[in-house]
C-alpha cells in the first residue's frame, strides 16, 4: 500500500509561529480520509502544504509520491476544494468550466457538464451570485472534472447549512464511487467525516494522535465502567486515553486489540465522536500538566 | 492560461478601447482645422514679414479640448498603473481566487507572466494610442511653441508614455503581489509612479548626453535678453542673459562670460555699467532687461542697453543646450529607462509569487 501522502518533520512557521511543526504521517491510497483535529492542529497549513500552495519551512511531504506543484503535471493529479471555496465572482458557471478546460490538459468537459446539469446551475449565472452550497459545488466539479488521482478537500462545508452540507458530501461519495479517487478531506465536524470517510486521522497540535480505518477505530476502542480504579493495574495490551473519576466510579475508554477479561468492568461501544474527542482530550491534558509544571519551576 | 487571463481583463480592455476610440474621433474631427489655422497663420505672417512677435493663433485653438487632451495623456499611465495594475494579483489574494487559479494544471511561472505579459502589453498599446493621438493632434501648436523638450510636451508626446505606462503598471503589479492588497498597492504605485517621473526628470534625463555649448553675442537677436539686478545695500550690480532661442532645444544653462569663460566681476560692472546704480528707482532693488529686438527699454532704464553694447565688446553669452536634433535619442533613452525598470519589476513579482507565497 503506498501512501497518497506522506510526511517527515514537515514543518511550516509564519514568523516566529509555527502553523504546523515536526509532523510525521502517512495516508494511504484508496481511502476516503477524513482529518480531523481541533482549530490550529494545523489541518488547512497541512492541506495547502500538500497542493503546494505553501512550501515547508522544515521536512518533507510527497504527494503521490512527487513533490507537490513541482510542475503541471503533478499539478494535474491532485485537485483542490480550497476553504471557503473561492470563485471567481465576476465569471459565470460557464466560464468556470471554460477556465477549467483550458488550464487541464486531462479535461473530462462530459463529467463537468453533467455535473453542472444535474446541480440544477445555470450556465450563464455569475459564480458571485450563488449560494454557498452552489458554490462549494462548483469548485468540487472543477477539481473532479480535472480527472485527479488525489482530491484534497479543506473543510469543504465548514460554512454551509446543514442541508446543503448533506447534498455536497453525497455527491462526493457519488464521485468517489463512480471514479475511484483517493480523497483527504478535513473538518472538525466528526459527524461529516463518518458519513464519507473509511479512514481517520486525528491530528492535535501537528501530532497524529491516532489514524485507521473507521472500522478499526470502533472496534478497537470501549469505554470501561466500574468500581474506581487504580490505573496502574491495567493490563499491557489495553492503553487508557481518557479516563475520568468520581468517589466511586471510574469510567475510562481504552485501546486494546484483545477482550475484556476483568469482570469488574461493564464494557460499552463507543461512537466515532467519542474517540475523536477522547484523542483530542488527551493533549489537552498533556497541555494543562506541563503548564503546571511551568508554574512550578516559576 | 491566456484565456482565463483575457476573460478576466476583458472588460477593463473594452472600457479603454471605446475611450480610445471616442478621443480618436474628437481628435480626428478637430486636428485638421488646427492645422488649417496654423498654416494660415503662416502665409498671413510670411506676407507681413512678421512671424517673430505675433502670436499664432494655433496655440489658443481648442484650448480646452488640448488642455483635456494632455491631461488624459499626463495621468493615463499612472492611472492604468492604478486601475490595471494594482489589482491584478492582489484581487486574487484578496479574494482567495488564487487558490482556485494555483490549484488547476497550469505552474505559477505561467500564471504570473501571462496576466503580467497581457496587461502590461495592453497599457503600453492604450498608451502608445494615446499618444499617437495626442502627438499628431498637437503637431500644429507644437510647431507654434517650439519647445518640443518643454515640461508639458516631452513627457506626453511620442514613445515615452507607453514606457511610463509600461513602468506604472508592472509597478502596480509588483506591489499588489507584495503587499497582498489592492487599495495599498494603489497608494503605493501613486506614490512610486510620481516620484520616479519626477526623479528622471530632474536628476536622470539632464545626464543622457553632454549638453552643446554655443556662444550668442550679447547684441545677437538670438540672445534671450539680459537683464540687471542691484542689490540696495551694497550697490553689487549683476547682469545675466535669459536662454538663447533656439528652436526646440532644451537649453540647460546660460552665463554671460569673456573669451576665458570668465564671468564679468565687480570692477568689470561698475566700470562698464557707471550710470545702473543711478537708475535704480525703487529702495530695495531695481531690475531691468535689454537685448536682441524683444526687449523694450522703458523710462530711465535706456542706460542698461547702452551698458550691454559695452559690455558685449569683450563679453558673450555662453549656453548649454540639447539640440533639436537630439529629441527622438533623448526619447528612446528615457523610455530604455522606464522599460528597463519595467522589466526589473516584472522579474521581481515573478520570483516574489514563486519563491515567497508559499
Amino acid at each position: 500500500m503506498t501512501a497518497v501522502v506522506a510526511t517527515s518533520g514537515l514543518g511550516k512557521r509564519y514568523g516566529r509561529n509555527w502553523a504546523l511543526s515536526d509532523c510525521t504521517l502517512e495516508i494511504p491510497q484508496g481511502h476516503v480520509v477524513g482529518l480531523v483535529g481541533p482549530n490550529g492542529a494545523g489541518k488547512s497549513t497541512l492541506l495547502n502544504l500538500a497542493v503546494g500552495l505553501l512550501s515547508p519551512s522544515a521536512g518533507e511531504i510527497e504527494v503521490l509520491g512527487g513533490r507537490p506543484a513541482s510542475d503541471p503535471q503533478q499539478l494535474g493529479r491532485v485537485g483542490f476544494v480550497a476553504q471557503d471555496t473561492p470563485t471567481f465572482a465576476g465569471l459565470s458557471v460557464g466560464d468556470h468550466l471554460r477556465l477549467g478546460a483550458h488550464l487541464n490538459p486531462g479535461w473530462d468537459a462530459e463529467l463537468a457538464e453533467g455535473r453542472i446539469a444535474q446541480l440544477g446551475l445555470a450556465l450563464d449565472h455569475r459564480a458571485g451570485k450563488l449560494s454557498g452550497g452552489q458554490r462549494a459545488q462548483l469548485v468540487l466539479t472543477l477539481a473532479v472534472a480535472k480527472r485527479p488521482e488525489l482530491l484534497i478537500l479543506d473543510e469543504p462545508v465548514a460554512s454551509l447549512d446543514p442541508l446543503a452540507r448533506r447534498e455536497f458530501l453525497q455527491i462526493l461519495m457519488e464521485t468517489v464511487a463512480e471514479h475511484g479517487v483517493s480523497v483527504v478531506l478535513s473538518s472538525h465536524l466528526v459527524a461529516d467525516i463518518e458519513r464519507v470517510c473509511d479512514y481517520l486521522v486525528v491530528l492535535v497540535a501537528s501530532r497524529v494522535q491516532v489514524a485507521g480505518t473507521i472500522d478499526d477505530l470502533l472496534s478497537s476502542h470501549v469505554r470501561l465502567i466500574g468500581a474506581r480504579h487504580d490505573m496502574g493495574s491495567m493490563p499491557s495490551n489495553q492503553e487508557v486515553i481518557e479516563e475520568s473519576h468520581t468517589d466511586r466510579q471510574s469510567t475510562i475508554l481504552i485501546r486494546t486489540d484483545g477482550p475484556i477479561l476483568d469482570p469488574r468492568w461493564t464494557v460499552e461501544q463507543v461512537s466515532l465522536e467519542d474517540v475523536v474527542l477522547a484523542y483530542m482530550g488527551q493533549q489537552s491534558g498533556e497541555r494543562s500538566s506541563r503548564r503546571q509544571r511551568l508554574a512550578i519551576r516559576r | 492560461m491566456i484565456w482565463l487571463a483575457w476573460r478576466q481583463f476583458r472588460v477593463q480592455a473594452s472600457i479603454m478601447l471605446g475611450l480610445l476610440v471616442a478621443v480618436a474621433i474628437v481628435a480626428a474631427l478637430t486636428g485638421p482645422h488646427l492645422s488649417q489655422v496654423h498654416n494660415a497663420f503662416l502665409i498671413a505672417c510670411k506676407q507681413a514679414h512678421d512671424c517673430d512677435s505675433t502670436t499664432d493663433p494655433v496655440s489658443s485653438t481648442y484650448h480646452g479640448l488640448a488642455v483635456a487632451l494632455q491631461t488624459m495623456m499626463l495621468l493615463l499611465p499612472l492611472l492604468l498603473g492604478l486601475f490595471w495594475g494594482a489589482p491584478l494579483i492582489a484581487r486574487e489574494f484578496e479574494t482567495g481566487t488564487y487558490r482556485l487559479a494555483w490549484s488547476q494544471s497550469v505552474s505559477r511561472r505561467r500564471w504570473v507572466m501571462v496576466k503580467i505579459g497581457l496587461v502590461v502589453l495592453s497599457a503600453m498599446l492604450a498608451a502608445g494610442a494615446l499618444s499617437l493621438i495626442v502627438t499628431w493632434w498637437s503637431s500644429a501648436s507644437d510647431a507654434a511653441q517650439q519647445d518640443r523638450f518643454g515640461v508639458a510636451t516631452f513627457g506626453l508626446r511620442g514613445v515615452v508614455p507607453i514606457a511610463y505606462a509600461a513602468f506604472a503598471c508592472a509597478f502596480g503589479v509588483a506591489a499588489g503581489a507584495l503587499l497582498r492588497k489592492v487599495v495599498p498597492a494603489m497608494a503605493t504605485t501613486l506614490v512610486a509612479y510620481v516620484v520616479a517621473r519626477v526623479a528622471v526628470a530632474l536628476w536622470v534625463r539632464p545626464h543622457f548626453m553632454s549638453p552643446v555649448l554655443s556662444s550668442v553675442s550679447l547684441l545677437s537677436p538670438n540672445s534671450g535678453g539680459t537683464g540687471f539686478s542691484i542689490n540696495a545695500g551694497s550697490n553689487a550690480v549683476t547682469v545675466t542673459a535669459g536662454p538663447p532661442i533656439i528652436p526646440n532645444a532644451w537649453v540647460v544653462s546660460s552665463k554671460i562670460v569673456d573669451g576665458a569663460g570668465q564671468s564679468p566681476t565687480q570692477q568689470v560692472l561698475q566700470k562698464v555699467c557707471p550710470n545702473l546704480p543711478g537708475i535704480a528707482s525703487g529702495p530695495a532693488s531695481a531690475v531691468g532687461q535689454s537685448g536682441g529686438v524683444h526687449a523694450v527699454p522703458t523710462g530711465g532704464q535706456g542706460a542698461f542697453p547702452q551698458c550691454i553694447t559695452k559690455l558685449a565688446v569683450h563679453y558673450h553669452e555662453l549656453a548649454a543646450y540639447q539640440p533639436a536634433s537630439r529629441y527622438w535619442a533623448f526619447q528612446g533613452l528615457e523610455t530604455g529607462v522606464f522599460l528597463v525598470l519595467a522589466v526589473a519589476l516584472a522579474a521581481l513579482t515573478l520570483w516574489w509569487v514563486r519563491h515567497r507565497v508559499a
